[in-house]
């Protein structure tokens, strides 16, 4: 609404308590950057721009803040923390050179920036430099090294096993079956009406919900070797039966649950059973933002199996280094040897519990127990296929209405392979 | 005015107008024809911390030369215009045929993505504007009638809603409303329902909205009608109230009509604000109950994985029209206004 916007300007600009604190604010903020930059040198650099673009969680701060301790004489170390920065990241590796020096990217963005072909090969530069990495952690796509992965996440299951034993319920549940059965338990014991949750807001957190649970069923996404969709089958329709009778344990407001309010719930003892991702089990067991009764008995736990299969339902994630295509060798190789410094083992042993760490330095922990048994019990990594994104997006916006009772499994399933096919043509993906 | 002094006057709004309104448009029309080019696949071995895969992946040596001969992409016509994420001819046909009845046939089009934003779009906009303007001119009249040392400050507090930026008011409003905020859990107890949940059903999530949309705007058609008050002749007043004329009267026979211009300029501004209504939708976290048009601009560019730039503008286009649209029989209205004037 123009004519409102500026009225609001007009007003805050002839605020003079506002404009100070503005004024405040940036010379604060100037000084941190003057900080950032002057810090001791000492990772055998010498020259190079480093400038980095990455989501924004506490394992990622610590890396970027590991890679800044390089600025010095000659070399500059800039970071753009951003939940936003799928949105940004093709646009500005596209231009030439490309405004970041390098993208921490994760299976699905990966994906991504190679298909417009804006991340190079890290062959020679981990050759020169990649000497402390396991081999493990090189993510090669055709032969060639395209990411180092620094961190694993998946979602898995959360427990709190004090509300289990009131309800009656001796072990953790280790299937979706066994979920359900536990959930009954508590509601029918009056301990919690709505004991369980997922990540089930409509969007992303949706799509990605169900991906998990099609993984548990072994089911495939595309017909081999081809971008045609193929989740309209009896697989399909168990995933969202499955989903359905999970959601009818969350509170009605389910449609809205993204991993922020989920853990929310989940540390005011609101929730027994919940789906979350690995990456919040550092921040529920901090000591903060709970009580202790919460803390000391939740339990974390392998993302369950069901349906009588035995891959867990959930997808493994990496987030690692990829450098831009479009940037000098100078500054490609600056990038490359000030992120291994955010990724050393000091870095990584002096956060330890911020993640699933996957570099040398690690010692496993009660946080991370739970991605653990999830990928120690043969979870699939999430695909990474040029038209995953696409399909994501659309099982994201299609399903709700099935979840919300207002249409049939076979009418969602195939309202998505529609959307997708109208978009994945678009896209370039289908002829 | 000459023709030429005119032109010199003009000029300057002119261009920028050509600049940052019709170029704009005319680049998003562009780009709605278009759809990227067919993707080279190949199969290759990808390998990762978790085991290595056979997977497909993009050729993109093959495609790249293609990309640099024609940035814009592949032609595709009104392809975009007409597929399924769109106005979905071949859908609407199809349902039309397979429809027993009207309300099966609504129901397949409310099914599809287009048609259900075009419906909420339209509800919003036809349940708020109206509402505004009620809600606008009855505030109006009251702090009109207030003591003057109260004006100031009632103006103030009643404009708050507009200050508000609306992503952030709708949030706010959004965590009030849930079921343990304040206005939630208020109406669980009055409504003496522990499971009634504002978020939880698409109608609610609609009214939810409306209501929003009105707190929203009305502090705009207020002070409007205030300002319009304010210009009201007293003569004319005085000599109704001598002639015997109620309060209601007063108002309906003297007031009203000579606040017309504004009414037309109220509906007009709110008819194109609530046709482009967005951010509650994100706000509210209301996707999976609501969607407009605006909605699925943005979510095609920035919601999900990769971007739709063909779609966006197609929906963008499809936006630009359905505002001219609404706005046609305002703008008769004000065109025969001024012909009558003219003469």
């Amino acid at each position: 609404m123009g004519i409102n916007g500026e009225m609001v300007i007009l007003v805050i600009s002839h605020d003079n308590k506002e404009k100070k604190m503005f004024l405040k604010k940036v010379m604060v903020a100037g000084a941190f950057i003057m900080l950032g930059n002057t810090a001791m040198a000492g990772c055998g650099i010498s020259s190079g721009n480093v400038n980095v673009l990455s989501n924004d969680f506490p394992a990622i701060q610590a890396v970027t803040a590991g890679a800044s301790t390089c600025a010095g004489d000659g070399v500059t170390v800039k970071t753009n923390l951003t939940k936003d920065h799928k949105d940004i990241m093709v646009a500005a590796l596209t231009a030439n050179p490309a405004e970041y020096t390098s993208v921490i990217t994760s299976n699905s963005t990966l994906v991504t920036l190679m298909n417009d072909g804006l991340v190079r090969s890290l062959d020679d530069l981990v050759a020169k430099h990649g000497g402390g990495l396991n081999p493990s952690q090189m993510v090669t796509v055709d032969g060639k090294i395209m990411a180092v992965a620094f961190m694993a996440n998946a979602q898995h299951l959360f427990s709190r096993s004090d509300i289990l034993e009131k309800a009656g319920v001796s072990s953790i549940p280790a299937t979706y079956e066994d979920v359900l059965a536990a959930a009954k338990a508590i509601k029918s014991a009056g301990l919690m009406d709505y004991p369980v949750a997922l990540n089930t807001k409509a969007g992303w957190n949706l799509g990605e919900e169900f991906v998990n649970m099609y993984m548990g069923t072994g089911g495939d996404f595309f017909k081999p070797g081809t971008a045609e969709v193929a989740v309209n089958n009896a697989h399909g329709v168990a995933t969202l039966n499955m989903l359905k009778s999970l959601v009818a344990y969350s509170h009605p407001d389910f449609m809205t649950f993204d991993s922020n309010a989920t853990q929310a719930e989940w540390e005011a003892g609101n929730l027994a059973l919940a789906t979350m991702w690995g990456s919040r089990g550092g921040a529920v067991m901090d000591g903060e933002g709970s009580s202790e009764a919460v803390e000391s008995s939740t339990v974390l736990s392998s993302a369950p199996t069901w349906g009588g299969k035995s891959r867990p339902a959930s997808t493994l994630w990496w987030d690692g280094i990829s450098i831009s295509a479009n940037i000098s060798d100078e500054d490609a190789e600056a990038t490359f040897v000030a992120l291994m410094h955010g990724i050393s083992p000091e870095v990584i042993a002096a956060n330890n519990a911020a993640a699933v760490w996957l570099g040398k330095g690690y010692t496993p922990s009660k946080a991370s127990a739970g991605v653990s048994a999830t990928a120690a019990g043969g979870a699939a990594p999430y695909p990474m296929l040029p038209f995953m994104g696409t399909l994501h997006s659309a099982l994201g916006s299609e399903i709700s209405d099935f979840l919300q009772g207002s249409e049939s499994a076979e009418q969602a399933l195939s309202d998505v392979e529609a959307a997708y096919t109208a978009a994945a043509t678009e896209k370039g993906f289908l002829k | 005015m000459k023709n030429r002094t005119f032109f010199w006057f003009i000029l300057p709004s002119l261009v920028a107008m050509v600049l940052f309104i019709a170029l704009p448009i005319g680049s998003v029309f562009i780009q709605s024809l278009y759809i990227e080019h067919g993707a080279v696949l190949k199969e290759v071995k990808s390998c990762g911390p978790f085991g290595c895969k056979d997977e497909v992946q993009i050729d993109v040596a093959a495609t790249s030369q293609l990309k640099e001969e024609k940035p814009l992409g592949k032609f595709n016509g009104f392809g975009t215009y007409t597929n399924r994420n769109h106005l979905a001819v071949t859908e609407l046909k199809s349902a039309w045929n397979d429809s027993a009845n009207w309300s099966i046939y609504f129901s397949k089009v409310y099914n599809l993505p287009f048609y259900r934003a075009l419906a909420f779009t339209l509800t919003y906009t036809f349940i708020v504007t109206p509402l505004v303007l009620l809600l606008g001119f009855f505030i109006a009249l009251g702090v009109n009638s207030l003591p003057k040392k109260l004006k100031g400050p009632t103006i103030f507090v009643s404009l708050l809603p507009m200050i508000v930026t609306p992503l952030i008011g709708s949030l706010i409003l959004f965590w009030m409303i849930d079921s343990k905020g304040i206005l939630g859990a208020s109406l669980q107890w009055l409504l003496d329902d522990p499971n009634l949940s504002l978020k939880a059903s698409p109608a609610l999530t609609w009214i939810m909205l409306i209501i929003y949309g009105v707190w929203h705007s009305a502090p705009f058609a207020f002070i409007v009608f205030y300002a319009g008050l304010q210009t009201v002749p007293s003569e004319t007043i005085e000599a109704a109230m001598i002639d015997g004329a109620s309060r209601w009267e007063r108002t309906r026979y003297v007031v009203l009509p000579h606040l017309v211009p504004l009414i037309v300029f109220i509906s007009l501004i709110q008819l194109m604000d609530n046709f482009r209504v967005f951010e509650p939708i994100v706000g509210f976290s209301a996707q999976a109950s609501a969607t407009s048009l605006s909605w699925i601009i943005y979510n095609d560019l920035a919601g999900g994985e990769g971007t739709f730039f063909g779609s966006a503008g197609a929906t963008s286009v499809l936006t630009i029209l359905g505002v001219a649209v609404l706005l046609i029989p305002v703008l008769i209205r004000t065109w025969n206004d001024f012909n009558r004037k003219a003469v």
